[in-house]
């Protein structure tokens, strides 16, 4: 789309996303929450909707709920009730589905995200609530029936609603981005969007810059990555602009996204809008929020992505850029504390993290999970290379490859045993020195007399006659003393 | 209060289910009969009392975290009026 005319619109974009908890058993029941069991196999009386059976809530769906209005900054609700949300679909067994209407678990709160000026903007949130989440249908194995796995029945799910602040796509992805990092450090959910563990829906709409009112909600669906919202919400705003500029009116209505297409196609309109009749969950007594268990919650709090970047960033000295590529992934994140709570060469274990170390797992296609070198060997070989035991060219093409392979041994076992510990002993250094100056006296002469181009053949040769060993620094120190004494 | 077609479509519609001719004429009476009794309840002065949520007092006691089986995949098909091994089977619910 021409940007002119992109320009002349105000986009305004809300989303709910839908975080399934990784708790291990259901939000109302205590049969598993396995992912990828065999189907109906994570099934109890109550999750199958049998006459008679009664929900219990599990200590955890509260917990987690608050654990991110408290990363978020929300109002944590006090007073926490349930309600009926009705309708029939076969895959909700009750017909209906347990869900926090009228009091969800937390209120206000934002999500700072960094856009592409380097600013920060807070996208606010409108609430968060717990709810169950449906079983699953299959549509495309039988041809006559629909098939229906009831082990997703009953998953704990929080929805996370923002305000109808988010300006474009590209705001969208940065916001995705940055929740589903906070719900992987909180460790509250996988977020997993290809595999549905956290899914988003977006509400679009566009209007004239200036203009008072909203346009037309549209309501996006079926989006399994965050590349994919952000296609299908690129796609949705184009759509809908150029119905704009032609004065086609803009309908309310729910559409799904069309990956293989990049394109959204209708679902259902809004004469389908379903009436839910909420209801209070009269099995279920109220439940209410101490401060004391906020406290204890706060108190149990891991370090969240933004607190982490200050850290790497004022203590620990890293350049923005690498704080945030290390903080991307989680379990990179753990590993380079890791690191840096055994040297405090916090650079040096950001480069080994970023070069040698994410170099190994893209090539071998691994996450740092399958990886075989601890953060007490990158420790370790930091500080041989800090103490010039090894040099910083063999620490990463023989020590880390012999790290690989036996991982049982520790660095400096390796390192010895592959003959790696330089020669840093000036003594020594300096018998090799003289040894040279002997076996090349004209070289020696002009070297001397001020040739300084020379340096780099003594280098090699002091190299070559310690077998690689002599620790570069210190050579070049006594040479250059040698030469002018 | 009076059932008009409309109100009998909506929520025969909300609850999956189809009226026609004579059944239409009898549900719409049913339903008139169930509101006017709702009208005389309405006619108790509720000021100022608060809606009856919970028969129970108290407040909700939360489970501890721990999945256990209770059924197996077999006893939780048992009762279906069509399944095979894995799954429940319904009607195509997608019209595509």
């Amino acid at each position: 789309m021409d940007k002119a005319v992109r320009d002349k619109y105000t986009v305004v974009i809300g989303l709910e996303i839908h975080a399934q908890l990784n708790t291990n058993s259901k939000a109302f029941s205590s049969d598993s929450n396995q992912y990828g069991s065999t189907p109906n196999s994570n099934v109890s009386p109550i999750s199958l909707g049998h006459p008679g059976t009664l929900p219990r809530l599990n200590e955890k769906s509260i917990e987690f709920g608050i654990k991110l209005g408290i990363a978020c900054n929300s109002d944590i609700t006090e007073y926490n009730e349930f309600s009926r949300k009705n309708y029939f679909y076969a895959d909700l067994p009750k017909g209906y589905q347990i869900t926090q209407f009228d009091t969800p678990i937390c209120t206000g709160g934002h999500v700072p995200i960094r856009l592409s000026n380097g600013e920060t903007k807070n996208i606010g949130l409108t609430r968060i609530h717990i709810e169950e989440d449906s079983g699953k249908s299959i549509h495309d194995i039988d041809p006559f029936n629909s098939l229906v796995d009831l082990n997703r029945a009953g998953v704990p799910l929080l929805e996370i609603v923002t305000e109808p602040e988010i300006a474009s796509e590209e705001e969208a992805y940065e916001y995705l981005s940055e929740v589903r990092k906070l719900v992987r450090y909180l460790d509250i959910c996988d977020g997993n969007m290809e595999e549905g563990s956290m899914r988003c829906d977006a509400n679009i709409s566009v209007m004239l810059n200036g203009a008072k009112e909203f346009g037309e909600k549209v309501e996006v669906k079926n989006m399994n990555s965050i590349r994919n919202v952000k296609r299908a919400i690129s796609f949705e705003i184009n759509r809908q602009i150029e119905l704009c500029e032609k004065n086609v009116e803009i309908l309310s209505e729910t559409r799904g996204f069309d990956a293989p297409n990049g394109s959204t196609i209708q679902m259902r309109g809004k004469e389908g809008v379903n009436d839910y009749r909420f209801f209070p969950e009269p099995d279920l007594l109220p439940y209410v929020v101490t401060e004391a268990k906020i406290e204890t919650i706060k108190a149990e709090m891991p370090m969240l992505p933004n607190e982490l970047l200050a850290v790497y960033t004022n203590k620990y000295g890293l350049s923005e850029y690498d704080a945030l590529n290390i903080i991307e992934i989680k379990e990179i994140g753990t590993y380079y504390n890791q690191i840096v709570s055994l040297t405090s060469n916090y650079k040096g274990a950001a480069n080994w993290i970023m070069g040698t170390i994410k170099s190994h797992l893209n090539k071998f296609g691994i996450t740092i999970a399958e990886f075989s070198v601890t953060p007490q060997h990158i420790a370790e070989i930091l500080l041989l290379i800090d103490t010039h035991k090894i040099s910083n060219s063999s620490a990463s093409k023989k020590l880390f490859p012999a790290l690989l392979k036996s991982p049982e041994k520790t660095a400096t076992q390796l390192a010895e045993s592959l003959d790696l510990i330089q020669n840093s002993d000036s003594d020594d250094l300096a018998g090799v020195i003289d040894e040279i100056f002997t076996k090349f006296p004209g070289e020696t002469g002009r070297i001397k007399g001020g040739e300084m181009k020379l340096i780099g053949f003594f280098m090699g040769q002091i190299m070559k006659a310690s077998g690689g060993k002599a620790d570069p620094k210190m050579t070049n120190k006594l040479l250059m003393q040698k030469i002018k004494s | 209060m009076k059932i008009d077609n409309s109100i009998v479509d909506k929520v025969a519609g909300l609850s999956k289910l189809e009226y026609k001719g004579e059944e239409k004429e009898a549900i719409k009476k049913d339903m008139e009969r169930i509101l006017d009794f709702m009208d005389l309840l309405n006619e108790v002065d509720t000021e100022g009392v608060e809606p009856l949520k919970y028969v129970t007092e108290g407040m909700l006691e939360l489970r501890k975290d721990v999945a256990h089986t209770d059924i197996t995949k077999a006893q939780a098909l048992e009762n279906a009026p069509s399944k095979d091994s894995d799954y429940f089977k319904v009607p195509k619910v997608l019209s595509k």
